[in-house]
This record gives structure tokens, C-alpha cells and sequence, in this order.
């Protein structure tokens, strides 16, 4: 199990984050505007990298914030977690499979 | 291709078993081929088999990283059922499970294929709504289906417990008769065996490393065993296609993610049929051998390590002991994971793409090994035409843009 540290309440176990997939994804500006294949990137396409990955997670049992996390998909490793509209931490050097 | 038969048992058995063929050659990779396949799963056999059998395309290539039957094709639960809801899942299932019910004599191997009944149980109310209606849907379509009240399913699974007091209880369940199981490695082998016959390369240990292009069409892949060119590609890689489709710069709507399963112990037969729960979330076989075999749920998050979290597989004996309590004091022997692609409405992708000469069998999520040979069958008109066959067209990449999604949540019985 992942131990995943909320940056409000510190480290818990996995069980009570829920996940929330790729983090970053703004909203439209002008909804409106877009065509159909712009709704579907925007709705349905992620990224689904093999190394780092910037992704959400909800403390649902516990404060019931969201955060970002920078996590790693081979070895699950998460290098830093930081709260909605802080900086974006770099990704680890040589972290790459 | 030797065919088994009592005679060629017997005439090996005289000589210890130690002069049996090898199932497929080991080629060195050419330089060209007419089409290359990446993934040497079930799927990807299956797809070279049907290349060569139906369209009379045999200067192919299926190009495995690691080993024949090492990936998910190992690794799933061997269930095999037609019962889905929408007439475009429908209609790719059932082809699917009439190609099983011929593929033993067809393939020249023992795929021991069982058809057991597969149960898909209803606990609360909005289960047993949706579970009839998938049964009247099945009807309509050909697929046979039933009801089965609380008392029907212990007549035909009599290890179950329909308590009223559970906590879960039982309402009914469906029933689909031809569903059941095969032994999933020999699906790989069979289908290797019987393509390799027919002239198919497969190259095991070569892993592509990129895709070359030439004016927006595939011209060949760049492989860890040398550059390999065909006018043709076709991805079959599972958890893996988000890495391959982006060496051609195709952004997919697949998250790769880890399912679980395990086995227990061997215990005598106990368990007539292969029973699934969505609402307590497990679902359940019996091998030949004796072993219980038991499918969890996938982790939330995205993953390439084929390992899950423990608590998933305790959420899952917590649900096998709720309907099973007589397996409480059963131990388990083994747990693996291996890597999904799950499109968002859990329902493939067997495509073309905007890369001429590109063409893409993912998103198979949880269920892909009980459509191994309608997938293969389909995927190998789409590779030899250009165009998809009328199974297929459905299953297009487009319908993300046109908004035809098959929802397949309820069908696909695995929670995601």
C-alpha cells in the first residue's frame, strides 16, 4: 500500500486518498468555442506515461482536500506532493526506466 | 504441424516424451515483412492466425518482448461469456464465443474448454434491474441468458450463501450456459503452433523501440533485435499500447492500471460454474488442478508494475468469505497483477488511425481474454483490408469525437 503524504495532515496510508487521475487539466476558457475532437481531448484524453507522472488525489477520510502528487508508474515512488497552486516540483533526475 | 492423436501419445510415450517438436520455430527477424504485429499475446496470435488462415497473409511478424504467454494472457482469470449489453458488444462477444466453442479441433490442441455457466450475481435492487434487463437484451440478440431466482442459483452453485441476512444479500442472478473457461496459456501456444505452420514469424524477446514513418504512413518499427520494415502495423499491446501509439505520436483515451488475481491451494471440486459478484466485487472459478481462482478489482491509480496493493486483495477474500463461508479456512497459494488499458467506456478500441498504415486492438481493459479469437478474427480483416469488418467498425477510434460510446460498465463486471 502507498504511503501518500497529504500536504495538510502528513503522511497516511493509501485507503483513505481517493484517486483523481492527471492532474493539471484547466477547464475550457471559452467552452463554447471548441469542436467536437476539442471536447474529446478535453474529456476523454490523458496522459499514460511509463515514468513520472503529475496526478490528483483527494484525503477523503481524512481533511477531504485536493492535492497534487508527482509519482512515479514503474516503481510507484512519489517524489513530492503540493497543494492545488503551488509550484511545480521538478521531476527527479534520472528517474526514468 | 504435428496433430495429436492416441497414436503419436502412445508413439512418443515409447520414447519418454523426449522427442516432441517444438511448438514454433525461433527465425531471426527478416528485413521486411507485409505486416508486422506488436504483442505476442493471445490477440496478437490470434490476429496472425487469422491473417493467414482467412486472408492468405503469411509474410508476418509478431513481435513479443518477452515471452509466448508471459503477459496478461497468463495472467487473467479464463472467463469466457457473450453476455453484454448493447447490440455492438453483443454481436463482437458472441462471434467470439462461437470461434471458442469450434476452436479445439480448429487450433489441433486441448484448449479444455469448459462450458460451465457463468453466474453474474444481483444484490440490491438497481443490480437485479440492470441484470434482467441484460438478459432480455442478450435474447434479442441471439445470446442465451436467463434469470435465475435465489433458489436457482444454490440448485446450480450450491456452495453459495443465499442468506437473507447477509450483509450483501443474494437477489437472483444471470445465467449464461455456453459461458465458462479454457485454459488460457494453451490459447496462446495453440494459436502460436497453428501460425507459426503457416509460415508466421514469431520473434520473441524483440521489443519495438519506435515507429518509423514517411509522410504520415508506417514504413516499419525500430526494434531492440534491428530496424524491421512492413507497409503495415498493427499494436496488440495491451497495458503497453499508450507507450507504443506514442512513438507515433497518437494520443489514446487509455489508462493503464493494475488487476490482480490469485489462487488457493488445490482442494477437491467444489465449485461447479464460475460465479461473479459487481456490487461485493469478486469473482470465482475452480481449475481442473483444484485451485480456487480468484479475479480482484483493479488499483485506482495509473501503473506499469505488474504488482497491485494488498488491500485490494483483502477487500476481495472479504467478499469471497461474505458469499463463500466455506472457503474461510482455504489458503492462497499465489497473487500476480499484470497491466490494463481501460478506455473510458469500458468497451475496445480496434481501429484505424490518423497514421496511415497504423492500426490499433486496445483498450480491452479487464475482460480482453474471452474475446481473444473474435478480436484476432476481426482485427486481421482490419489489417488485410485497411478497412474495419462490420463487427469492428463500431469500435472505432472516432466514436470518442461522434460520442457513439458502448457503455459497458455494467457488463464488463469488473469495478472501475
Amino acid at each position: 500500500m502507498l504511503q501518500i503524504r497529504c500536504p495538510w495532515c502528513g503522511v497516511r496510508e493509501e485507503m483513505e486518498f481517493s484517486y483523481g487521475g492527471q492532474a493539471h487539466i484547466a477547464y475550457p476558457k471559452d467552452p463554447g468555442a471548441l469542436s467536437d475532437d476539442e471536447w474529446s481531448r478535453f474529456v476523454f484524453l490523458r496522459d499514460n506515461p511509463k515514468g513520472w507522472f503529475r496526478e490528483r488525489w483527494m484525503h477523503s477520510q481524512g481533511c477531504r482536500r485536493w492535492f497534487n502528487a508527482l509519482r512515479h508508474t514503474v516503481t510507484h515512488e512519489i517524489a513530492a506532493t503540493y497543494k492545488p497552486g503551488e509550484a511545480h516540483p521538478e521531476e527527479p533526475a534520472g528517474g526514468k526506466p | 504441424m504435428e496433430r495429436f492423436s492416441v497414436f503419436s501419445l502412445l508413439r512418443h510415450a515409447l520414447s519418454g516424451h523426449r522427442q516432441w517438436p517444438p511448438f514454433w520455430r525461433d527465425p531471426a527477424p527478416k528485413q521486411k515483412y507485409d505486416a508486422i504485429i506488436v504483442g505476442g499475446g493471445g490477440h496478437g496470435l490470434a490476429t496472425a492466425y487469422y491473417l493467414a488462415k482467412n486472408h492468405g497473409l503469411a509474410n508476418i511478424a509478431v513481435l513479443e518482448k518477452g515471452w509466448i504467454g508471459g503477459g496478461n494472457t497468463g495472467r487473467n482469470t479464463t472467463i469466457i461469456r457473450s453476455n453484454y449489453l448493447w447490440n455492438e458488444s453483443g454481436a463482437l462477444y458472441e462471434h467470439s464465443l462461437k470461434l471458442w466453442e469450434g476452436l479445439t479441433e480448429d487450433l489441433g490442441i486441448n484448449l479444455m474448454f469448459s462450458q460451465r455457466g457463468v453466474l453474474n450475481l444481483a444484490h440490491n435492487l438497481g443490480d437485479v434491474r440492470e441484470a434482467v434487463r441484460r438478459v432480455e437484451a442478450n435474447r434479442l440478440n441471439g445470446i442465451d441468458a436467463e434469470w435465475l431466482t435465489p433458489e436457482q442459483v444454490k440448485a446450480f452453485c450450491p456452495i453459495v450463501n443465499i442468506d437473507r441476512n447477509a450483509r450483501y444479500p443474494v437477489l437472483g442472478a444471470t445465467l449464461q450456459r455456453r459461458g465458462g473457461v479454457a485454459r488460457h496459456d494453451t490459447v496462446a501456444w495453440g494459436y502460436a503452433r497453428a501460425a507459426d505452420a503457416m509460415g508466421v514469424d514469431i520473434i520473441q524477446n524483440c521489443e519495438v523501440t519506435g515507429i518509423l514513418r514517411e509522410n504520415g504512413a508506417v514504413t516499419g518499427v525500430r526494434t531492440t533485435r534491428g530496424t524491421i520494415m512492413a507497409p503495415k502495423v498493427g499494436v496488440v499491446a495491451a497495458g503497453h499500447t499508450s507507450v507504443i501509439a506514442s512513438m507515433a505520436d497518437v494520443r489514446l483515451p487509455l489508462q493503464s492500471h493494475p488487476l490482480q488475481a490469485l489462487v488457493s491451494e488445490p482442494i477437491k471440486p467444489i465449485h461447479p460454474c464460475v460465479l461473479m459478484s459487481n456490487a461485493v466485487h469478486v469473482y470465482l472459478s475452480q481449475s481442473d488442478k483444484g485451485e480456487l481462482v480468484i479475479g480482484a478489482g483493479i488499483d485506482a491509480f495509473n501503473s506499469y508494475s505488474q504488482r497491485g496493493s494488498f488491500h485490494i486483495i483483502e477487500h476481495q477474500m472479504a467478499a469471497l468469505i461474505e458469499l463463500f463461508p466455506i472457503v474461510s479456512r482455504v489458503r492462497m497459494l499465489r497473487t500476480w497483477g499484470g497491466i490494463v488499458d481501460v478506455c473510458p467506456d469500458a468497451s475496445p478500441i480496434i481501429s484505424k488511425t490518423p497514421v496511415k498504415g497504423l492500426f490499433l486492438n486496445c483498450g480491452w481493459g479487464t475482460g480482453g481474454f474471452k474475446a481473444t479469437p473474435g478480436s484476432g478474427w476481426v482485427f486481421a480483416h482490419t489489417l488485410a483490408t485497411g478497412e474495419p469488418h462490420p463487427l469492428n467498425a463500431p469500435f472505432a477510434l472516432e466514436r470518442f469525437s461522434t460520442g457513439a460510446l458502448i457503455d459497458e460498465h455494467g457488463a464488463a463486471a469488473v469495478a472501475h
